[in-house]
Parts: structure tokens; sequence; C-alpha cells
């Protein structure tokens, strides 16, 4: 369907709209004519995705004066393949309509991981040997070599990219990660440096996060970004969190050791040069006095993960003097070494802020913070120089110097704590010494101040004045939109007690009673009993559900689970996990059905959907808290308070309550869909805890359903499932409409006074 | 199969309780032959099939015989050539056969009926559409019953016939899965040691099920079986093996598990950590649905680098990293299995006592799946468009037909066979002295109470006899007879025996009309309601039909014998109820329509 919004045309590619989906285009449309950052909370199951995407085309077709580039981050790759399919489906509509004008280059990027097609390199285990696998083939000097001596291999997927030159372009359409390999395998041309280079020629851009978030990869990869450009952060209430592992860096034990054996390879690396190539080092050092600037016009395949946190206005500065010469600089890094070494040797928890440790830095080992600051690009020009294409045998130093650049950059928002032990495990010694960063704000500052919109969507963002203050930015335009629902087809339920009428919660002091172990499984049992098809299980820890599973295999509860549907679980190892799923959703799909066992904070809660038929019931066993003796977690949330004023309690059940909505939320799709979802621990009775749930959830929590045992929770379940099973009206026929038509939405568009009133 | 012949070591009987004749069945295109081993016998057989009008076929059970019967006419009971074989996959190749070789002869009658009847019809149809329904009525005798009962006979028309049977219709690949038993549902595989709690012995039971379960889901032990029996160790010695790796796990104690290891190289295979599968797991991670591919998150991920991000904020979990690999993960097995009873039994007719066959068989079966996988591996096309379909949103978009999977049951009949269970459940009802609860009794509990009695009256003696011993003895014969008549008629299995016992000819004919009812009642209640003519004239129709089948309902319930008079009513009675339903809502349809016509113009329909 095509509709106006004020002065856009708006392409839609199906014949019915919500009301929310048009509601949150005009609030878009709004922030976009404005061009300002924007907030925006929509329930999971009212198709955010589609919306934003028909908008934003949409408004560059009817503005072709005013190009804007999309940037779409997701959290995730699967994400990312899942938002280009939904593409897909929006381009298909509009070059139907529009004929080729509509054509857009839209295309997902990823690591050389993901889209290597290279056989010999992509049989490499993880992302930094790929990565590392591929710079012996395309490294320039490997390549400058290759001509001379043919025996030398190189990858003829990348020849064949540069020889094509001008020609090596992708032609206008959406291209999944599959569709870039399938291309690059077509022409012979390598997909990775493909897609690196068409970033800058694509309308939209899909990627993950990290792309822009973290400074390491934003810097080489969105630097050529214009300022024109329309940021998304999609499903992003978890973002502060990303911002702050961006910037945050762990040295252990196993690093130093690491490091060291690197700082010995690159001192006989020098000596081996200083005997046969001095010249190279001699030019570096010049270079280095001109300052950093030219790094610029490296090729792209010597280009790496580059500096995390340098401003642009040091970059033109010169190396300080006495780092500028090879063995100085190592002799600066072992120092460096040798004194994070002294400093794991503690027997207690320390804690320092960064200006400390810089002046203990001085006073010990002699180097100032300016040193610090430089040292993670001039590890890089150092490691260049010296020809290393191995890389992945570097992480360690490259670890070391983004700590020290980190600690030389930033002098507030950061604190370094050093534990001898895990508290968990205080019998294993392990000394580790993080850097942690506690403002969100610092990651996504650059990317509010380079880009004219962005816009910070998800289904789960309330508190929603929460985020403009952890984040420190200024929306034009916060809007929070309940779901309009043709049918109640979502029932939370709150379950305080089990089937023996004794409470059921995992806090700390009733976690390992066994009738609370009990209690949860007889409710699983009782529910794969009666529930069809899929049934998800969210726990609050790994370490809980392995408990728990256990228990539940010793007493016989799982057998008799499994005489109902199949068990599959989320494991630490991901490829299993991802084969389990996998097997989850085909057991769901051929009618066998299954339960999926998953963690509340874990990588399936993060993105994968269980919407229809895979799943019907959501358990969230427990409340997820995070664990709060965490020296980290204690350090943010003392900085939270001093700096926001933000009460500890209150963040920490804001933050459990968003993870749990997050896990039930997966389960709505559409508003055909339907779904369960039981919050299985007293503590969601009490109204402080319950009151933080998104809206859209509360406003389905009856009364009634607040404090339910297991009998009572399974009839509600058969009385809800047989009530879904009725035909009913899509439109939602009497008072409120929940499907617009073509023709409704003319009508409200020429009321425009009267539109808002129907949401 | 022109010019195909099948030869099948069997046993001819002439009637069910016949020993049998051993000899060898041949079986070709046009005729089957049987020869019997002793020459001299006069059970040779050469009948041509285009006298043959059908085949029957036991269901395949542990205690049961496998037989064929071809019968040559319907009519006579007992009648036709009974076969029995040795094994159920024998009877099955030659029940295939039979089966194939009889369509062909029926097909030549039926392709002129089809012919004609496809000429009647007034939508127009394809060529492979008419190929397809004559096909399917070729397969299923079952069908072509009905439609020679329904359309030939002029109740139903040739499109409503076949539109209730669209699916049929549409996948002609899926119509020829054939289903097999699958693994089951409870993990059998951890064997749980037994301890008898006096010695210090373990006791591990594997049985062929268990140990076909075991290879499918360790591909390690399979591999190792293949590898180490019979050369190196004796199958024994290879489970005593397996079972003391076992043990090991179950102590959970992954340090001793390490060290018996490193002493013994074959017992390290059974601790250490699956290769094989991880390797089929990194194969099948790059078929995986892209959009839960987790793993190329991981390409993707600059922050979960090591050392970088927090590790310690309390969200993330340790694991200790030494002995993992001899460390057994109870959520991996689980995974593994559930994977695994997903996958099904790759494997059928093998005889699973022989662990052996069974190994070579998985292993056979395993290189022809990589195969068939590496085949598919380029066609990501129709991956591209079920993502494409998922990613609509479902009730934004008029609805798009969903592909179904169709209810696969190998046979409609099982259903009747349920209702027995209700019948016999009925008769467990009826506490009363009557003589259907008797068939309850055991003979064992019936005859030790019996003796109870007998020998009270023998200590007591008779003091006051109520009745005349002759009369006594009278009614106990009575009594036992007919104990032991039902207790024969229902075996020891109710369940699957009670139609057996009836007559042949009154079986056939409760099948055939609880089949014929079915379909008649399906075309009934979906033409409700009337909204237009051709439906109230084929509403009509089936009314009349269901109408004629009435009396013979209850001819049957009467002509049924006196002690299975009951059991045969109860079977019939549901049937009777379903048709009365119809009837009533038939009249009330009827009434409401005529009255509303009476009320006014405006109440037309």
């Amino acid at each position: 369907m095509k509709f106006p919004i004020e002065d856009v045309t708006v392409y839609f590619p199906y014949d019915n709209i919500y009301p929310e989906q048009y509601a949150y285009m005009v609030e878009l449309k709004r922030a976009l004519d404005a061009r300002g950052h924007c907030l925006l909370e929509m329930p999971t199951g009212t198709g955010k995705t589609i919306a934003l995407l028909s908008l934003i085309t949409s408004y560059v077709l009817s503005k072709p004066s005013n190009p804007v580039k999309l940037l779409y981050c997701t959290r995730t790759v699967h994400e990312m393949e899942k938002t280009l399919a939904e593409l897909k489906v929006l381009h298909d509509y509009q070059v139907r309509i529009l004929g080729p004008s509509a054509r857009i280059l839209a295309i997902g990027l990823s690591s050389r991981k993901n889209l290597c097609i290279n056989p010999s390199v992509i049989s490499a285990e993880s992302r930094d040997s790929v990565d590392a696998a591929c710079r012996k083939l395309t490294a320039s000097w490997v390549r400058a070599l290759a001509i001379e001596n043919p025996n030398i291999p190189t990858c003829h997927f990348f020849e064949n990219y540069e020889k094509a030159v001008s020609e090596a372009v992708l032609p206008p359409g959406v291209y999944t990660l599959q569709d870039l390999r399938t291309f690059g395998k077509e022409k012979g041309w390598c997909p990775y440096f493909l897609a690196r280079h068409m970033v800058q020629f694509a309308n939209i851009v899909v990627y993950s996060y990290q792309y822009l978030l973290d400074p390491k990869v934003a810097s080489i990869i969105s630097k050529e970004m214009q300022r024109e450009s329309v940021v998304v952060f999609d499903e992003a209430h978890n973002i502060d969190n990303v911002c702050i592992e961006a910037l945050s860096v762990s040295v252990r034990r196993q690093t130093l050791e690491g490091a060291s054996r690197n700082i010995s390879r690159m001192a006989q690396e020098i000596e081996r040069f200083k005997a046969t190539d001095a010249g190279k080092l001699r030019a570096e050092y010049n270079r280095l006095v001109e300052g950093l600037a030219l790094r610029g016009s490296l090729p792209i395949t010597d280009a790496w993960l580059s500096n995390p946190a340098l401003p642009d206005d040091i970059l033109k500065e010169a190396v300080p003097g006495n780092i500028r010469r090879a063995e100085h600089f190592l002799s600066v890094l072992r120092r460096l070494v040798q004194y994070l070494r002294g400093r794991l040797e503690t027997e207690n928890v320390e804690k320092e802020n960064p200006v400390n440790f810089v002046a203990a830095v001085q006073a010990q080992v002699g180097i100032n913070q300016k040193m610090l600051r430089f040292c993670y690009e001039r590890l890089h020009s150092l490691m260049l120089t010296l020809e290393i294409t191995d890389t992945d045998e570097f992480l360690h130093i490259q670890t070391i110097c983004n700590f020290a650049t980190l600690l030389g950059t930033y002098t507030r928002g950061f604190s370094i704590i050093i534990e001898p032990f895990d508290e968990r495990m205080p019998h294993i010694p392990d000394p580790i010494l993080q850097l942690s960063c506690h403002d969100a704000s610092l990651a996504i500052k650059p990317v509010f101040e380079r880009f004219q919109t962005v816009v910070i969507t998800s289904g789960t963002l309330s508190p929603i004045d929460l985020y403009p203050r952890l984040l420190n930015f200024n929306p034009v335009i916060i809007r929070s939109f309940t779901m309009s629902l043709t049918r109640d087809c979502i029932c939370p339920m709150v379950l305080t007690r089990g089937s023996d009428q004794l409470p059921v919660s995992t806090k700390y002091d009733m976690r390992s009673d066994p009738g609370v172990a009990r209690n949860y499984g007889r409710l699983l049992l009782e529910m794969v009993s009666v529930v069809p098809d899929g049934i998800v299980c969210f726990f609050v820890s790994y370490s809980y559900m392995d408990a728990i599973v256990n228990t539940w295999n010793e007493t016989g509860i799982l057998k008799d689970i499994m005489q109902h549907k199949l068990v599959f679980i989320e494991t630490q190892d991901v490829v299993e996990t991802t084969l389990a799923l996998d097997n989850y959703r085909r057991a769901c799909d051929c009618g066998r059905g299954a339960v999926f066992f998953s963690v509340a904070r874990g990588k399936v809660a993060e993105g994968i959907d269980f919407d229809r038929h895979y799943g019907r019931l959501v358990i969230m066993f427990g409340v997820p808290f995070q664990y709060t003796l965490s020296k980290i977690l204690l350090a943010r949330l003392e900085y939270l308070r001093d700096t926001f004023q933000i009460k500890e309690g209150d963040f920490l059940t804001f933050d459990a309550l968003r993870q749990a909505a997050q896990c039930v939320g997966r389960v709505i799709r559409s508003k055909a869909d339907y779904g369960m979802m039981i919050f299985a621990d007293k503590r969601y009775s009490r109204h402080d805890k319950r009151s933080k749930l998104p809206g859209w959830i509360l406003s389905h929590l009856r009364d009634a359903h607040l404090n339910l045992s297991t009998d009572m929770a399974l009839h509600i379940a058969r009385e809800f499932l047989r009530k879904m099973a009725q035909p009913y009206d899509k439109a939602g026929g009497s008072g409120r409409k929940t499907l617009l038509t073509q023709e409704d939405i003319e009508k409200i568009s020429n009321g425009t006074a009267a539109d808002m009133s129907l949401f | 199969m022109a010019g195909q012949v099948v030869v099948m070591r069997a046993k001819y009987r002439i009637s069910v309780k016949d020993p049998g004749v051993p000899g060898v069945l041949k079986l070709d295109d046009d005729k089957f032959v049987f020869i019997p081993h002793d020459p001299t016998s006069s059970a040779k057989l050469q009948v041509g099939f285009r006298t043959v009008k059908g085949h029957k076929f036991t269901k395949e059970g542990t205690n049961k015989q496998a037989l064929l019967n071809i019968t040559q006419d319907p009519e006579i009971k007992g009648g036709g050539f009974i076969f029995e074989f040795e094994k159920f996959s024998d009877r099955d190749v030659c029940r295939d056969f039979v089966g194939k070789a009889l369509a062909k002869y029926i097909d030549v009658n039926k392709a002129a009926a089809e012919g004609s009847v496809a000429k009647l019809n007034t939508e127009q149809l394809s060529t492979t559409e008419i190929d397809r329904r004559i096909n399917l009525l070729r397969e299923d005798s079952e069908l072509q019953k009905l439609h020679q009962q329904f359309v030939i006979g002029g109740i139903l028309t040739e499109a409503e016939f076949w539109a209730t049977r669209k699916k049929l219709l549409d996948g002609d690949n899926n119509r020829m899965v054939r289903q097999h038993v699958g693994f089951k549902s409870a993990m059998i595989s951890d064997i749980r040691p037994q301890a008898d709690g006096w010695t210090n012995k373990v006791t591990f039971n594997l049985t062929p099920e268990i140990i076909h379960q075991i290879f499918a889901e360790k591909p390690a032990v399979h591999q190792a079986f293949l590898n180490y029996v019979p050369s190196k160790m004796s199958e024994k010695d290879f489970w005593t093996k397996y079972c003391r790796a076992e043990y090991l796990h179950s102590t959970k104690n992954s340090v001793a598990a390490a060290a018996e290891a490193a002493e013994d190289e074959e017992l390290a295979v059974f601790l250490k950590q699956d290769d094989i599968l991880a390797r089929e797991a990194r194969q099948k991670i790059r078929k995986v649905d892209p959009t839960l591919d987790m793993e190329a998150d991981q390409g993707d991920d600059y922050t979960h680098m090591p050392d970088h991000g927090i590790p310690r904020d309390g969200n993330k979990e340790i694991s200790d990293s030494q002995y993992d690999q001899y460390k057994r993960n109870l959520l991996q097995d689980l995974n593994r299995h559930a994977a695994v009873v997903l996958q099904g039994r790759g494997i059928d007719d093998v005889d699973l006592a022989d662990p052996r066959s069974v190994a070579e068989a998985l292993a056979s079966s395993k290189k022809i799946e990589l195969a068939t996988e590496a085949q598919y591996t380029n066609s990501n096309q129709a991956e591209l468009v079920r993502i494409s379909k998922i990613t609509e949103i479902k009730d934004l978009q008029a609805p798009r037909e969903l592909p179904l999977a169709p209810l696969s049951i190998k046979d409609p009949r099982d259903y009747f066979y349920s209702q027995q269970a209700n019948v016999l459940k009925h008769l467990g009802e009826t506490t009363r002295g009557m003589k259907p609860v008797k068939c309850h009794l055991r003979t064992q509990e019936a005859y030790s109470c019996m003796m109870k009695s007998i020998s009270y009256i023998k200590d007591v003696g008779i003091n006051d006899p109520t009745i005349k011993p002759e009369l006594a003895l009278k009614v106990l014969n009575g009594l036992t007879h007919n104990i032991s008549s039902t207790k024969y008629h229902l075996r020891n299995n109710p369940q699957e025996s009670f139609l057996n016992s009836l007559p042949t000819l009154m079986k056939e004919e409760l099948l055939n009309h609880w089949t014929s009812i079915q379909e008649l009642l399906k075309h009934f209640w979906s033409s409700y309601p009337i909204t237009t003519s051709s439906l109230h004239t084929k509403v009509i129709r089936l009314k009349d039909a269901m109408t004629r089948i009435y009396p013979r309902l209850q001819e049957i319930k009467e002509s049924a014998q006196s002690d299975l008079r009951h059991q045969v009513s109860l079977l019939v009675q549901p049937m009777l109820q379903a048709l009365d339903a119809a009837f009533a809502h038939y009249d009330a349809d009827l009434q409401k329509r005529s009255a509303k016509t009476a009320a006014g113009p405006n109440g037309c329909t």
C-alpha cells in the first residue's frame, strides 16, 4: 500500500498496516525533518523494522535532493540477516510499484570470517586466524614479493578484484552475506573487500553495532560515512552495556606472558631487519616524526583494527620522541608489562582510578601519559614495518597497548580493578586486572556528534527517560508506543507458588532448595503436556540452569518432560547452541514439539525470536539479577549514583526486568500470533519489581494473574489456548481499529487533528 | 517393473489355522506360482493375477506371523491363498509386488471408468491431474472402493470427492514417505549403573535397542566399534570397557577419568569429547538458517575478543579448562539425544540383535546422507524463499496457504480400532453378573476361584443344596464354555483381536461401512451452512445415501451371533449415533429454512 505522511509518500509492502506502525512512522519522519536524534519504544511484534525501513527508504525516494544514507545497526549477524530479508521484501515491492528508479543498493557487512570465500582462508577456526590468513595472502608486501616470486601464494579472489578496479561494483539490489558470497564466487572477486569498498556507495548498510561503537573497528569501516546519514540502533535496550564493553579491557597472567613472547619476537625481527633492511626502520622513524596522519594512505588490506580512542587532532601530532625508535618502544612495552605483572601479584582486591594509576606508572617505570596514549598506534606502525602477517599471534600485545591507550586517553568514567581470584571460586588463584568503563556515553558520543539523526529503538526501553541520561544525549523525540491488540493474544502470568503451594524463587537463600527445583520441574512438566509446539524456558544463569537440569535428570522429571517434547539446551558452545536451535525449530515445524532451555543474559535471549509455533509459552524461572557482588558492577553502580543520581537498587531492578521483558518478548511477532508468558518467581508479585516491566506487558497482566500456583496457571493456560484457537476478526471489529487499510489511512491523514486520538 | 520376478521362501496354508506347506513363492508380472519343497505335495499353485481381487496382510508385531492372503473372491470366507513368510520384511516385499501387479490389472478396468468420469466432468482437468488421481486410486484400494461406491454410484461428483483430498493430490512426493518407528524419547543411552548393594559390582544392562541408540548418539563409540571389534578385542570386552567409561562418568570425577584415560588409550576414546561429533557440527553449521546462526556473530564480535570487554562483571561464567575434555556435560548429551531422536532411525530392515550389522548399516547410511547433503549445499534458493516467507508479517497480508504437513497415519482404520478400546472399557463398566463381564476374568482367576470354592465345599460339605447338582454342573459347564470361548476370541490382547474374532464377512462389512460413513459425514457437515442450491442438492443426495446405510447397520447388529452381539452393537452404536446426529441436524435445518421462507421473502438464504 502507499499513503502519504505529511509531504512524504510511504511505500509499505503490505496491504494493511498496524496503527502503531503508522504512528511510529509519523514520529520518525518528524525526527528526520528535525535532523535530530530520537528514542522510540515500540512493543515487539508490531513490525518495527519494516515500518522503519519503509519510512526511511520512502523518505529518500520523496526527497531525491537529500540523499540520506541509512546505517542500520543490529546486535548480531543473524539479526542482520533478518533485517536484510525484510528489506528484500520491501525493495521488491518498491521496485514493482515504482519501477527501476526505486532501486537501491543495500548490503550487509561483516568480518572476513563471514564473507571470505577462499577455501584455504576460511578453514581457519576463529575470526582472528581468518584475518591473519587473509593478510598472509593479501598484505601489500606479500603481494609485492609475489610479483617477483610466483611461488608465494596469493588470493586469486583478491587479485581478480584488484584487476577489475573500477568495474568491480555491485549492481543495485539487496545483498545478504550469502548473496555477497555467491556474487563473489560468480565473478571471482573477493566479497569482503568488495563489500568494504561498496559501503561508501550503498544506500543502506546493515552491520553490527560494533562497527560504529567500537572505536577500534569504527575508524576503519565507518570513517567515510557522510554526516547526512541516519543511524539506527535496533534492539537497543542493551546499548549501554555494549558501549561499556567496547571500552573495557582486561589483563590476565596469560595475556602478560603472551605479550612478553610477542615482544621478544618483535625484538628478533628488528635485529633481522637491522641486518638486512635497515632502511625500512629509518623510513618508519621519519614517518613518525611527521605524525600519524599518513595512516590514511595505507593499502586497504593492511588496515587493521585501529586506535581505540584517539581524537582526530592528536593524529596530526608527532609520536613522542622516546618511542619513535623501534627498540625504545619495545623497551617501554617491556617495562609496562613488567609493571603490570607486579600489580597482578596482589593478595587483595584493589581499586584505583586511571589518574592515580597513570601517576604510579610514571613513578615506577617512567612511562608518561602521552607515551601510553600513543602505544596502540605505535604498535600498529611497528608491526607494519616489520611486515608481520600472523597478527592473530600478536593479540596479547595488542591488548596491552589497547589498555595503555585507553588509560592514557581517559581520566574519568573508568576504574581499574585488580582481583586475585574470582569470588565464586576463591580457591583458584586467577588474578585479573580490569580496566572497566562505567560511562556508556563515552563510546557512543562520536556517533551522536558525527551523524545528524540517530534512532535508538527497541521493544523494551522502559523507563524510557533513563536512556538519554545513560547515553548523555538530547533526543528531539521520545515516544513509547503501546500495542493495540485485536484480541488478548498475550497472556502474562506471575507464578508465585508451586504445585505444593510453597513459594518459588531464585533468591540466594532459596535457590538450592530442592523443593523449588521440584516445583519448577512440575510446572514445566504440566505445561509441556498442555501447550502445543514450542516452549522456551529462561534461567537466570548458566550455572543455575546446569544445576537444575541435573536435578531434574536425577529425579526423573526430565524423563517425563521428554515424553512430551524433545529437550534442547543452550550451552556455552555457540556452534552447539546454533545447531540445537536449528533442531528445535525443526522439531516445532514437524509437529513433534520441543522445549528450549536458555539463559536470560545469554546469546539466545539477545536475538533469537521464538515467534509463532516456535514459542507458544515462555517461562522465566527467577528474576535475572546481575551478580551483585561483582566488583565491576559495584564500581559501576557507584559511578551511576555519583554522576546520574541513579540509585543502586533501582538500576539493578531496571536491569533485571529489562532482561526478563526481553526474554518473554520474543514470543510475539504479529497480532495474529499468540503466546503466554510465565514469570515464575514470587518476587514478581511485588509492585516495585513488576512495575518496571514494559507497559505492553503490564497492560495485559490482570490482577487475577498476579499470584498463581501451578494448578491455577495450568487452568489459565488451557483456557487461553482454547480461546486463541477460535477464529477472530483481524481488523478488530468494535471500537478501536487494530489493522488499518488504505482507506483508513487516508481518512486519518485527511483529518489530521483526529489522527492521534486513535492511538 | 516389467519382467521383474520375486522369489521368496514361504509356507502355503489352506486356511489360517493350517500349519502350512513349506515351499517357494515366485511372483512375476501376471501370475504367482507356488512350488512346495516336497514334490509329492499337492499344494502346487499357479494363479494369474487376472483372477485375483485383492490382498490382505497381518499387521507387524512381535508375536505375530507374517501372513499374506491373496484373495480371489472376497465373498468366500477364508478363501484365498495364504502364505506365511519367515520375516515381515520378506512379506512386505511380496506384498508390495502383489499390490503393484494388482494395480495394473485393476487399472485396466479402472482407466475406462475414470476416462468416462473425467469426460463427464464439467471442470477441465489437465492430464497430469487425472493421472495423479488414477495413480492414487490405484495405490489405495480403500480409496478406490470409496470412489467406486460414491462417485460412480452418483452420490458425490468427481470434484466433490477430490476436494476433500486436495492434500493427497498436490504433493506427490510426500505420499511415498513410509513411517518408521523412531527412537524412544527417553534418554536410555546414559545407562544407569545398578549396584546390588552387597558387593562392589556394578551392573549395566545393554539391549540391542540401547546399543543402536548408543551408536547413533555417539559416533566415536560407533567408530571405535568398527575399528576394534572383532580384530582387536571381543565384543564383550568392548562393551565392558564402554561401561567402565560410563561408570567413570557417572562418578563425575573428571580427574580420575583423565588419569584412567592416560593409561588406557581405548578407554580414552570413550572418555574424551567426541571428535567426530565436533566435525559433523562444523559441517552442519554451514547449512544452518542464517537468521539463527549465532556462530557468525563471533566473526563480528570485537568486544568479546580474548581480554576485551569485562570478563568478570557477574554476567559471564567461568569454566576451568584442564580436565574439560574429560568432563561429560549433561546438556550436550541432551542436545545430542534430541537431535538423534528428531533425525529418526537411519536404518531399517536390519537385525537389531547383531551390533556389528547395526554398526555397519549405520555407517553406510551416514555415507549416503553425506553424499546427498553435498548435492544440496549449492541450492540455497529454496532457503531464500523460505526465509522471505517467514519474514512476512502474517496478518498484514492476504493469507496464503500454509504448507501443512499431512497427517500421516498408516491406516485410517486405526481410528476404528481405537473405538474398540471404548467398547471394552464400556464392557468393564457394566459390572453386573452379566455374561460379557466374564470375558474380563482370566481363565486362571476363574479357575482358581472355582477351585477355592470347590475345596471349600469339600471341606465344609454342602448342607443344604439349593439347586440340584446336575443343574449346577450344567450351568458351570455353560459358564466355563462361555468364558473360554470369549477368552479365546479376545486372546490376551483385547485391543487387537476383537475385530478378528468376528466373521470375516462381517468384519469387512463393518469396516466398509465405517469408512463410507466417515466419507459421507465429512461431506455432509462440510456443506453446511447451505448457501447455494447445488449444496442443497448435495446434502439431499448425501442424506439419501446415509439413510440407505442405516438399515444395513441395524441388520448387522441383529445378525451377529449371540455372544458377539453385544460387542458388535457397541461398535455399531457410535456410527448410528453419528448418523442420527446428522439426520437431526438435517431436519432442524430444513425446519428452520421452511420457517424462514414462510416468514417472508427476506429470510431467503
